[in-house]
Parts: C-alpha cells; structure tokens; sequence
C-alpha cells in the first residue's frame, strides 16, 4: 500500500496531532494544526514557544569555485553582501523579471551556500550555471539530508539557550554552526511568523535527537508544536508573503497577469543599492525598465480593515461578524472609492482577522496611485451570500513587529 | 509639576474604569491626573509577584465583557494588549466523573452527550441563544442608559428607542431576556437539561460574585450579565490577559501616559472640594490640594457619594437608594503558587484540562448546599470553586514547571455571623485545599504558596464596599436604569463638575471599561467637547 512521505521528526509528530488532520506540502504529511484550538497555537507564537517542522522545504547545496558567481547572476539580492555566517532572504526571476521562488539562503561557511526553495529548482541553477558558463559549480539537491525545525516566540532564545550558547549573540539573519544533543546543527535567526525566532537545519538521523532535545528544554515555557495554518496567520501579521497564495511562480502561470515582478510585490528594497552593483541577475533588466518607466501594473501593501465598518455590514444583516479564527487564502475583491460604484481596483490575497491586532487585515495587491499609507479604499465581504463594501486603509508593513524580533537576547539564565 | 499648572480633570481611583476615563480624557486634550492611594495601578485588576517569580491575579483573573470600542478608541493594541484564549472548561464531578469541554465544538458535543445526548444537543442549541442573546444586548451596554426620573424629551425618546429596538428583537431572544431577567438559573436549565453535572457548570455562571443560589431568582440575570462579553468574537468565551489582568491595567496606564496623563500613586483623596456646590478639585490626606473643574470618582457608590462627599449635601432620595444599594460581598480569593499541576485521577496527567476554567461545584445540590452556609453567616463548609491555572497558557506567570492557581471561592459572606474574617481567613483557605484535595489527591504537598483574600481584605486593600467585587450586586434592581440609583445612572452627581465612572455605575462589575468609557462621553459632551 501506498504512503505519503513524511519528515525525518513524523514519528514524533505522528502521536502529537490531537486532530487526526494531516494534509500534504510538497508531498509530506503535515499537521495543518495539532490541537482543536488554532488560536492557541498562535498565541505560543505570540506569547510562548511554538515548534514547527518546515521540512518538506526542497534545499539546494551550491559549492565549488562558481557557487557565488552563480548565486549572484541567480539571485536578485546581491549575495556578495551576505559573507559567512549570514543568511539573507531573497528570491529568484525569469529573464523578463517575473518572479519564480522565493527563499532563504544561508551562507554557512566560505563558498557553500544552502538554499531554501518551495518548489524544485535544481535544474532551473544547473541550467543557468551552464548559460552563464559558470562550470565549477555544483548545485545539488539535499533535500532529503536535513531536516528543518523553526522554533519561534518570545521563549524561543530561552528554550534554545538551554542546549547552546551558540544562539545568544545571533542578529537577524546571522547563523551558527554548532550542535545539540552532541548532533551537528546550523541555526539561523529567521523565520516566518515576524516574532523572535530560530530556524534549526539538523542532519536527518539526528532529527529526532534533537527535537527530543528541543521539546525537554521547552517544557514549562509552554513550548507547543505548531501546524501551518497557525503558522499562516502569523506570517500575515508579519507581512510576509506566501508563494502559492501571494504570488506563483512565473513558469507555472499561463499569463502574465497571474505573474509578479518583485516591485509589484512590494519588494523594492531587495533591490536598494543596486547604483553600485554591477551584476546581470536574471531578470534584472527588465526590472530596471520597469522601475525607470513607473510602469508597474500594482504593488503589495497590507490593508487595515476598520473594525467599526466590518461590524456594521455584519450587525445591519443581523448576523455575528466573524473573527475568530478567520484566515483565508480566497480573492477578495478591493475598489476605488469616491468614484463610480464598484470601481475595481486590486485584490487581498491572504485575509486575516487578527485575534492579537483585533482587527481583520489582509495582503493586497492594488495600483500604485492607490498603495500609499493612508489611502482608503473599499473591500468586498461577503455577508449572507450579498457582496458589501467595508472601508479598509492601505497601512506600511509589517502590521505588528515586536522589538524582540530584532533586538539582542541574553545569555540564558542557568 | 502637575501642582504648578492647571489641571483640567481629576480621576480619583486607579482602578481599571478610572483609567479607561483617564485615557479618553486625556486624548481629549484635558489635562488630567489620575490619583491611587495604592502603591499600583489597577485596582481589583491587578497582578502581584508574592513569591519570586510566581505572579498571582489577586482579584480579579480573566477577560470577557472589555467593550471592544474601548479597546480601538484607545489604541490598546499598540500598548501591548493581549488576551489570550481559555480553551478548556473542566467541571469534575464525584467518582472520577467529568466534564472537559474545549475548542472543539463536536466534541465538546460527545462529551456532553456521554452523560445526555439530550443535554449534548440542548447545549448546541442553548450556546446558540446565549449568543444571540448577548449580541442583542450590546446595544444597551454600550450606551448612556436613559434617566427614568426625566420627562425632557430626549429621555423620551431615548426610552422609545430602547424599546423599538427590543420589540424589533426576534421573539425567541425577547422571550430568552424577559425570562433570564426574572427567573432563576436553575429554574431555566430545568427545562434545557436533564444531567445535574451539565446543569451545574452552567449555573456556575449564575451565582459568580453574587449573593444568590442557582435557585435564587437574581441567578438568571447574573447569569446573562457573564455572558454579555466575548472573547476573539466568540460570544460568551473568557481569555487571560498577558501577564495577569495587572497586564491590562499596566496597558491602560501606559495609554494613559502616552496620551500625556499623569498618575499619581500612594495619593489617597481624603474628600472632594465643591465649594458653591461645583467641584473645585480634590484634598489629599496628606493635605496636599489638587484644583480641576472636573473631578470624577471611579470608587463604588457608598464612597463616592458618603465618603468623598458630605451626604447631607446630596438629595434624599439619593441617600436613601445608596442606602438600601446592596454591596454584600459573598466572594474570596484563594491563590496558589503550585511546584507541579495538580492530577485529576482519572484523566492523569495532563495540561490540557487546566487551560481554562475548572469549577469546583459538580451539582445543584451542591451549590444551593454552599449557598446555605452563606445564609447562615458563615462561609462554606464545601464552597465553589472557579480556578483557573493561567501559567498553562502565559509562561511568564510562574517559573518553568511551576504554576500559579487563582480560585476564586464561594461563598464567603462580608457578615460572619460569629468570629471575625482575621480568624476565619485561614480556616477558609484550609476549606478551599481541603475541598481540591478531594477532586485533586496530593494537591496539598504541591502547595508553595498561598494568598488568603477575604470580603473584608478586599474592602480594606482595595476599597470595594463589603468586598463586593462588581461594585455592587449585579441584580435588577441595581443595574441600568437603577445604577448606582435612578436619576443618578448617567454618570453625573448631584454636585456639578463631579462624575462617577466605577463599576457601581452602568453597565457594572467585571472588567468591561464600559463605565469609564461611557463617564467619559457624558464629561466631554458636557463640556462640549468632541467623542472619540
């Protein structure tokens, strides 16, 4: 009989999913959530530790006398800036500067990089070290030789605190080689829900060590396994966009409306100091047209919806306006106000009522003229099966960013 | 030095409502100070570490009814709020029996349906008339209630619109009210419930902070009144704040001082100055004289208007209400710092089970049994119990692997009919570990810590009248129209410039900001000022 892959943590996963839910990324079993409240895997984020597999993430190893040369004709963030030691997120285009994946890559030690990546892309490098001519490279696949654990929330440092010191002096983005449980890891000061937080690439046959090791430090910091969907809503709040809902990989879309460039999402800044930077990534002329010509079709900002405004089309319909544990990955449609009547104008991709902000909030793509802070706008909500309009205000990114995201930890306490 | 300018307003008491006013008159532009006689902010919102390391909630220990438009009006958010679910409902009962309702609606269904399935769908359909009985209620939370002693025709047609909108309610909701108003608890989950375990974990509701039984006819009301709040937009759900609910005070103060108030602690009022009968400002009993043509008490009615006031300077008919104005407090506090969590035999160890509230009161019986006791002028030889273990859920509350435990206890009558609170305080905190040693074997020997807050300590620490914790009895005769006494029930007094925003005003008890909020619209509308 056929059974799904699963990652090198599953067996203690397994007997920790108090749902029975399991759902597939990139062909694994994953706990979309672990217990019956979402909510409280999201406030050990917020408040706790939360500890999640990111496993089914394809990984890429680029070594030799090339690796850099190709990275930087790859990637549209400049590698060179990223020397050992650091890791920078960053993402990937076609030549006509639509967007492909986004990833992490880390700099682990001189000349081999790893790379996170959600869809596959080793023969996507392979094939441009050989347009470029970059022949001593070698981009291998290593997906299956590690496994990932993200240990993220206000606890994470002092859980991890408790197996290395390693940990303590990280910054945003730096990374340690170092180990746990006496097991060979890289930990990295990343993650994706915008709170403090580490990223742990453990070798496969250590997996379970050191989650076991992970799980004994976290007891009595409420340390609690965290599914995707928990994981999803926090990303929003983090302002950080996920590939698949957000945006597609250019070579699977059919047209180019369904395509972004990373100015339309909002990425401008991976492409600051570019004055001085002479590389030809991929793509990269196309964005520099597109940049000199203002023509970009939209951008991605995070819109606030007023919370007064989505209790009324709820309250005057005589039903509960929804909160609680509200995420949703569907198109919701935003107009132009002040104009004619239904003047379409973007879309939210990633919706959430946010339980911490307590407001409803989404990622959204709309016209630049439209995607300034403080712009109103009018987003459709669906209220007994009618379309409304809730008044709903373009607002900077992240939506919430706590200081100890970025600030330094101390040493553990013994 | 806030003593060398002119102030605009004063807000005597520091407890939540008093810095909820505190915040919308500062954001008013009013240059306002806040004035506590304790050494904290908070009031009965407090959180206090006794023990390093374990951080009790002395009083009051979790969130529901906070009106939302407090919450936005005032930016809380940015300030660091944070409530935080209460996903379980763990009701023991004898023998090992139980009721662990959580998150999941079907199976808190088959777990009610292991003692009823009658009960089970009851529950579905009761959890749903509950809602949507507390939703038709906001509007009348939310706003000034009107003066039934008026006949200006604003109070007119402020009273017709009230009751438009309630003949407008669908019937099934009217009728829910009408009778939760007038009947008590039990009476009402007769007819919805055939299982005493079910019955008493929703009556428990019914009897918190009150002197009544689930049998008394004030027990619907009180009832509803719980069910009023929401948390995350659940209608009827109760979280933990960050840190405690002295957490969300310490958001308040820092709303407060950002919108340039300031606060003044270890500042006791020893009276308010209304010379030519308008308020001047207020006498420290230090002697110290604050001046502001606004003064507003956020204490509870007898010392707002018999204390910081000289009643013969007030009408009669106001005298005599805050006369008969029930306090008779019924409630304490037992809290724990705990080595382990305790161990519910039959289920084992398990975390889970603590992640709420767990009520101490398997049946009917059993209450209306502690109840006697009360009427008896003693508090009860097997009380009620509603704990919560709020480490599970904020790790910050206790140190790794230990816990804090916050029992509220009932009943504990203010009146003993013989000895005094001083004896009697320890012999109810003996009760109350007694009563968990019997669903909980070995709680004893977890114990580390414990914190005895009686009707009269909470008197003396914190001020509330007879210790009662909502201000005042939360029944009919004392809430809406009536509270804290007609005529008086829109936040002014009889002196003018003076104003009350505790939670002897409406819409009460808990840990709503309602009175603040709605005191502060009444003081910025009469001063033609602008509403948030």
């Amino acid at each position: 009989m056929h059974r799904p892959r699963t990652t090198p943590f599953h067996e203690r996963l397994a007997p920790l999913n108090e749902t029975g839910i399991w759902k597939h990324w990139a062909g694994h079993l994953v706990a979309p959530q672990y217990q019956a409240s979402l909510t409280q895997e999201y406030y050990a984020i917020r408040n706790a530790v939360a500890l999640l597999d990111t496993s089914p993430l394809f990984k890429l190893r680029f070594t030799g006398p090339d690796a850099r040369a190709l990275l930087e004709q790859a990637l549209v963030r400049d590698i060179g800036r990223c020397p050992p030691g650091r890791a920078q997120y960053t993402c990937w285009c076609d030549p006509r500067g639509f967007v492909e994946q986004d990833g992490v890559v880390m700099h682990t030690t001189e000349g081999e990089y790893l790379l996170t990546a959600a869809e596959p892309a080793l023969r996507h490098f392979r094939e441009l070290a050989r347009q470029r001519g970059l022949p001593r490279v070698e981009v291998e696949d290593v997906s299956t030789d590690w496994g990932i654990l993200a240990l993220q929330g206000p606890h994470a440092h002092e859980v991890l605190g408790q197996l290395t010191d390693d940990a303590a002096p990280l910054r945003p983005f730096q990374l340690a080689t170092t180990r746990i449980a006496q097991r060979p890891v890289t930990i990295s000061r990343t993650g994706y829900t915008g709170d403090l937080g580490y990223e742990i690439w453990v070798r496969s046959p250590d997996a379970i060590a050191v989650w076991d090791a992970l799980v004994a430090a976290g007891r009595g910091h409420n340390l609690t396994p965290l599914g995707t969907t928990a994981l999803k809503m926090a990303r929003v709040e983090a302002g950080l966009l996920l590939l698949g809902v957000d945006f597609q990989p250019s070579r699977q879309c059919w047209v180019d409306e369904e395509r972004d460039t990373p100015l339309e999402l909002g990425w401008e800044w991976m492409l600051r100091g570019r004055g001085g930077d002479p590389r030809e990534f991929v793509g990269r002329e196309a964005i520099e047209a597109e940049r000199r010509a203002e023509s970009s079709r939209w951008t991605t900002v995070g819109l606030g919806l007023d919370w007064r405004d989505y209790e009324r089309v709820f309250v005057e319909a005589g039903v509960l306006p929804p909160h609680h544990e509200l995420y949703a990955e569907t198109t919701m449609s935003v107009y132009r106000r002040g104009g004619r009547e239904w003047d379409l104008a973007g879309h939210i991709g990633s919706f959430l009522a946010s339980s911490l902000l307590r407001r409803p909030i989404g990622l959204a793509k709309l016209p630049l003229d439209l995607a300034r802070p403080g712009v109103e706008v009018d987003v459709e909500v669906t209220v007994i099966r009618r379309p409304c309009l809730v008044r709903a205000r373009v607002e900077p990114l992240p939506f919430f960013d706590p200081p100890r995201r970025t600030a330094p930890v101390g040493r553990s306490a013994p | 030095m806030t003593k060398d300018r002119m102030l605009d307003a004063i807000v005597i008491g520091g407890g939540h409502n008093g810095l909820v006013n505190a915040c919308y008159l500062a954001r008013a532009g009013l240059r306002t100070v806040l004035l506590e006689r304790r050494p904290l902010v908070g009031g009965a919102t407090i959180t206090e570490e006794l023990v390093p390391g374990y951080h009790f909630t002395t009083f009051s220990y979790a969130i529901s009814l906070l009106r939302p438009e407090v919450v936005h009006e005032l930016g809380l958010v940015e300030h660091g709020l944070m409530t935080m679910p209460l996903t379980t409902t763990f009701q023991p009962g004898w023998n090992g029996e139980h009721l662990l309702l959580g998150a999941d609606s079907w199976e808190n269904f088959h777990e009610i349906a292991r003692h009823s399935p009658s009960d089970a769908e009851a529950a579905r359909d009761l959890g749903r008339l509950l809602a949507r009985c507390s939703r038709a209620l906001k509007p009348w939370v939310d706003r000034i209630p009107p003066d039934i002693t008026s006949d200006a025709p604003e109070e007119l047609a402020a009273r017709a619109e009230l009751q438009e909108y309630a003949d407008r309610l669908a019937p099934d909701v009217r009728e829910m009210i009408e009778r939760m108003m007038a009947s008590s608890a039990a009476e009402i989950l007769d007819e919805w419930f055939e299982t005493d375990l079910v019955k008493a974990m929703y009556a428990s509701s019914g009897i918190i902070g009150s002197r009544c039984s689930p049998h008394s006819v004030e027990s619907g009301l009180v009832w509803l009144f719980h069910k009023l709040g929401d948390y995350d937009g659940v209608p009827g759900q109760w979280g933990f704040h960050k840190g405690g609910n002295g957490g969300f005070s310490q958001v308040l103060a820092r709303a407060f001082e950002a919108a340039g108030g300031e606060i003044r602690t270890d500042a006791p009022v020893a009276r308010v100055l209304y010379g030519d009968g308008v308020a001047e400002g207020v006498e420290l009993e230090d002697g110290t004289v604050l001046r502001a043509g606004t003064v507003v008490s956020a204490l509870d009615p007898r010392q707002t208007f018999t204390r910081l006031v000289d009643p013969a300077d007030l009408p009669t008919d106001l005298v005599t209400h805050l006369r008969e104005y029930r306090f008779q407090g019924t409630a304490a506090k037992v809290n724990f710092a705990l080595s382990e969590l305790p161990v519910f035999p039959t289920l084992g160890r398990r975390e889970d089970i603590f992640r709420g509230f767990t009520n101490i009161g398997p049946s009917i019986g059993y209450l209306e049994e502690a109840f006697a006791d009360c009427r008896a002028g003693r508090f009860s030889r097997r009380p009620f119990l509603d704990c919560c273990v709020q480490s599970t859920v904020d790790p910050d509350m206790a140190p790794p692997g230990s816990h804090v435990m916050s029992c509220f206890v009932m009943y504990a009558p203010y009146h003993l009919a013989e000895g005094s609170w001083s004896e009697e305080g320890p012999r109810l905190a003996d009760t109350v570990e007694e009563t968990l040693e019997e669903f909980f074997p070995g709680f004893r020997d977890l114990v580390i810590h414990r914190e005895v807050v009686t009707p009269l300590d909470i008197e003396r620490t914190i001020g509330l009248s007879e210790g009662n914790i909502f201000a005042g009895e939360l029944f009919a005769s004392q809430l809406f129209l009536h509270r804290p006494a007609p005529g008086w029930n829109q936040y002014a007094t009889p002196i003018p410039g003076y104003y009350q925003c505790g939670s002897g005003t409406h819409p009460g008890g808990c840990v709503t900001g309602g009175p603040g909020r709605l005191a502060a619209r009444r003081i910025l509308a009469d001063r033609a000022l602008p509403l948030p």
